[in-house]
């Protein structure tokens, strides 16, 4: 097995054979993916030593310190957190050299074309057709809330690929190529104003039967792969002490003595311990990990921080009283980053809103908890037996 | 950052304090003994102390303790609250422990430790760290005056009383006279204790040793509550897997599966809550933002719990026989014991500038 030690030897070869200072950028990202250290819990070959994941922060911290660049994961977040474990674990050989490494060093953006119009929640009724001619999968239908289509080079996507059975079992998961001329990419507006994300039409895209991951039918199974870590990505960060939504509000306390309150404070303090022990609880699952006893505390992450999100903007909105009224900037723009404490009060206080229902609405992961947590008995489910041409919709 | 998992240690404490309460502490004995004479349970204790050397857990080994740490005190408070025990562990052993050990009260710390000498506190349950105390009267070396709200008075040798001088006194209970209050919590029963002339030995400054004695007991006091609310939910959702009305599982409805999986999250964010309080404690490291951050979060999630719990047992959980009353009376004591959840959010406003208007 690898020892912090040896990882810190590689990392320090790494940096003498390709000194940062006098390296491009995208030949360093390059080089530190073939010395295995870009995520070292992957195969080697593919980015990684086969190293535990908790080595990682040893290489970060060396390449740090050094002032190395780094791949900017927060521009290519659904490719690192989504689309990489995905093809990591169900890819062909030659599928995992073609993808990861572009993934990784940032040349190649990925989205992800999963929701539709008509599944959101019940993400296995969607309606994409794709439909085997030859060598290729024709590919028609609409997926919505993509985030980075627009600058995406590739998608991973899941389409349904036979009607005549229940839901789950007619789905087949792919990589869509971004540039075909079938797929066209519209931008979506959200209540802040911005779009974040578009809607994306596929009309005859032809995707090759070597772009398919997993094998046909086996989408749905393929996707808990994905969406798994979708979860993780989201609720799993580690924050210091008001690190996140509770931080600008308290800073405001502090500076605007006028704006307080008996009721505010009262409140305000609620959320301080709430926020303080949600991330005490991050931090808890973060330490079980790295102890190689992950328990399945991180299913109620994601629930706990859009709430705290959406009450601490609410309060903050309320606490700026006059200056609440008003709103930064309604104009039209496309983001390349979501910052969720980013900007105003205003478009803190209306972002949030999406929190608890982006990755999982909040009402389905509570089903999720107390099902595969507590053991509670299921939905009753009409669907289970009845093709999927046969579902109301 | 604090350690906040359980050490293979501490889970082999937990299993062994575990099944000693299987044994000795269920529900029907708990129940029955509250309405008894002796709401205490010296054999339990005796098991406890005697048997497993756990008084002496925050004591030093020179002092024939344990010298472990308020992480290994945590667990076993964990496991009484499961079991709602009746007796004076948290009182005796953590609090009382506490104002010797800030005392420096090297002959008394070596009998709590043994558990053969019950210790409490006289200050009344509801104080918060660092808030007024009342006082008896010291005069020329006798202790006069009334003391109410005392958390197992009834069952302690020796009573430590801060007085008007500023200094805390060992009194030996004999000396004094010990009334039992009906108290909401059956099983931690409260006390009046009236000093009539009563010698007391200077053990040192009240202040100190009482903000520290109380700081430990309202930090520590999460672990407890954590025990109560999982026992809570565990039993909940048992009985809901079991319990069936309009030909299906009454846990498969909808809004009691959200019900119970709130109440998980509420669990999961107290368990780390209460595990950093425990190992600030021992590290003194952000103790008060821990210890304050611990029972602000612990005692409404408690309390939650518990009523939940009641709810949705719906008929059976308002019967006498049905140990979910036990837990409620509890959970809703602990959340005024050491301090309201309100009194630690005004403390931590300080702690954290986040000042009152």
């Amino acid at each position: 097995m690898t020892t912090a030690e040896e990882l810190r030897g590689k990392t320090r070869e790494l940096l003498a054979a390709h000194p940062p200072a006098s390296t491009d950028r995208l030949d360093f990202l390059r080089a530190r993916f073939d010395a295995g250290l870009a995520w070292v819990h992957y195969p080697q070959g593919l980015g990684g030593l086969g190293a535990p994941r908790s080595l990682q922060a040893v290489v970060d911290a060396e390449l740090e310190a050094a002032g190395a660049p780094d791949n900017d994961p927060r521009r290519i977040g659904i490719g690192l957190g989504m689309a990489a474990p995905t093809i990591l674990q169900y890819g062909t050989e030659e599928q995992k050299r073609r993808y990861l490494r572009p993934l990784w060093t940032g040349e190649e953006v990925w989205c992800q074309l999963f929701s539709e119009p008509g599944a959101g929640s019940d993400l296995a009724a969607l309606g994409t057709r794709a439909v085997r001619e030859g060598d290729d999968w024709v590919v028609n239908g609409q997926k919505v809330w993509t985030s980075s289509a627009h600058v995406a080079r590739w998608a991973i996507l899941i389409a349904r690929t036979d009607p005549d059975v229940p839901k789950h079992r007619g789905i087949t998961y792919f990589v869509c190529d971004m540039t075909d001329p079938g797929v066209e990419v519209r931008p979506l507006r959200q209540i802040t104003g911005e779009a974040e994300f578009n809607e994306v039409f596929l009309t005859d895209v032809r995707i090759p039967d070597s772009r398919r991951l997993g094998a046909v039918g086996d989408g749905w199974k393929v996707a808990q792969t994905t969406l798994n870590n979708e979860r993780v990505a989201i609720g799993g960060m580690r924050l210091p002490r008001e690190g996140g939504m509770i931080g600008p509000v308290s800073k405001t306390w502090r500076e605007r003595p006028e704006l307080r309150t008996h009721d505010l404070h009262q409140r305000l303090l609620k959320l301080w311990v709430e926020s303080e022990v949600s991330r005490l609880t991050a931090e808890r699952l973060r330490q079980q990990l790295v102890a190689g006893q992950p328990g399945p505390e991180g299913a109620g992450m994601k629930l706990a921080f859009a709430r705290l999100n959406q009450e601490i903007s609410g309060l903050e909105v309320e606490l700026l009283g006059e200056e609440g009224l008003l709103y930064d900037d309604w104009t039209m723009r496309r983001p390349e980053l979501v910052d969720f404490t980013g900007r105003e009060a205003g478009y803190r206080y209306l972002r949030s809103k999406g929190n608890s229902i982006e990755g999982g609405t909040s009402e389905v992961l509570l089903n999720i908890v107390a099902e595969r947590v507590l053991g509670l008995p299921p939905e009753p489910r009409t669907d289970k037996d009845v093709a999927w041409k046969d579902l109301a919709r | 950052m604090s350690d906040l998992l359980y050490a293979e240690e501490e889970e082999a404490l937990r299993a062994a304090v575990r099944d000693l309460l299987t044994d000795h502490c269920d529900a029907p004995g708990v129940i029955a003994r509250t309405e008894s004479d002796t709401p205490h349970h010296r054999a339990l204790w005796k098991a406890l102390t005697d048997g497993m050397g756990l008084a002496g857990l925050l004591v030093p080994e020179k002092l024939d303790g344990q010298g472990a740490t308020h992480r290994e005190a945590a667990v076993v408070l964990e496991e009484l609250g499961r079991a709602v025990a009746p007796v004076p562990y948290l009182t005796s052993a953590v609090v009382a422990t506490e104002a010797l050990l800030a005392c420096g009260a090297d002959d008394l710390l070596r009998e709590l430790a043994t558990g053969t000498t019950i210790g409490a506190l006289a200050v009344a349950l509801h104080v918060a760290p660092g808030t007024a105390l009342r006082t008896v009267r010291h005069e020329d070396g006798l202790l006069h005056g009334e003391l109410t709200g005392i958390a197992d008075a009834a069952a302690a040798d020796v009573l430590l009383v801060p007085a008007d001088d500023g200094g805390l006194y060992a009194v030996d209970a004999a000396a004094a006279t010990v009334t039992p209050q009906t108290s909401l919590d059956l099983t931690r029963p409260l006390a009046t204790v009236t000093f009539d002339g009563a010698p007391g030995r200077l053990l040192g400054d009240a202040e100190p040793a009482v903000r520290r004695a109380l700081r430990t007991g309202a930090g520590l006091l999460a672990s407890e509550q954590l025990g109560l609310a999982e026992w809570t939910l565990t039993e909940t959702v048992r009985y809901l897997k079991d319990r069936k009305q309009f030909n299906r599982p009454v846990g498969g409805f909808q809004s009691l599966k959200h019900r119970l999986a709130q109440l998980w999250l509420e669990v999961v964010n107290l368990r780390a809550a209460a595990r950093n309080a425990a190992d600030a404690l021992t590290t003194g490291e952000d103790v008060d933002v821990a210890v304050t951050v611990a029972q602000a979060y612990a005692a409404p999630v408690a309390v939650h719990a518990a009523e939940e719990a009641l709810q949705l047992h719906a008929g059976i959980g308002m019967t006498w026989e049905h140990p979910v009353h036990l837990y409620l009376k509890r959970a809703k004591a602990d959340s005024i014991a050491y301090g309201t959840a309100g009194a630690h959010r005004e403390a931590l406003a300080h702690l954290v500038d986040l000042q009152a208007p």
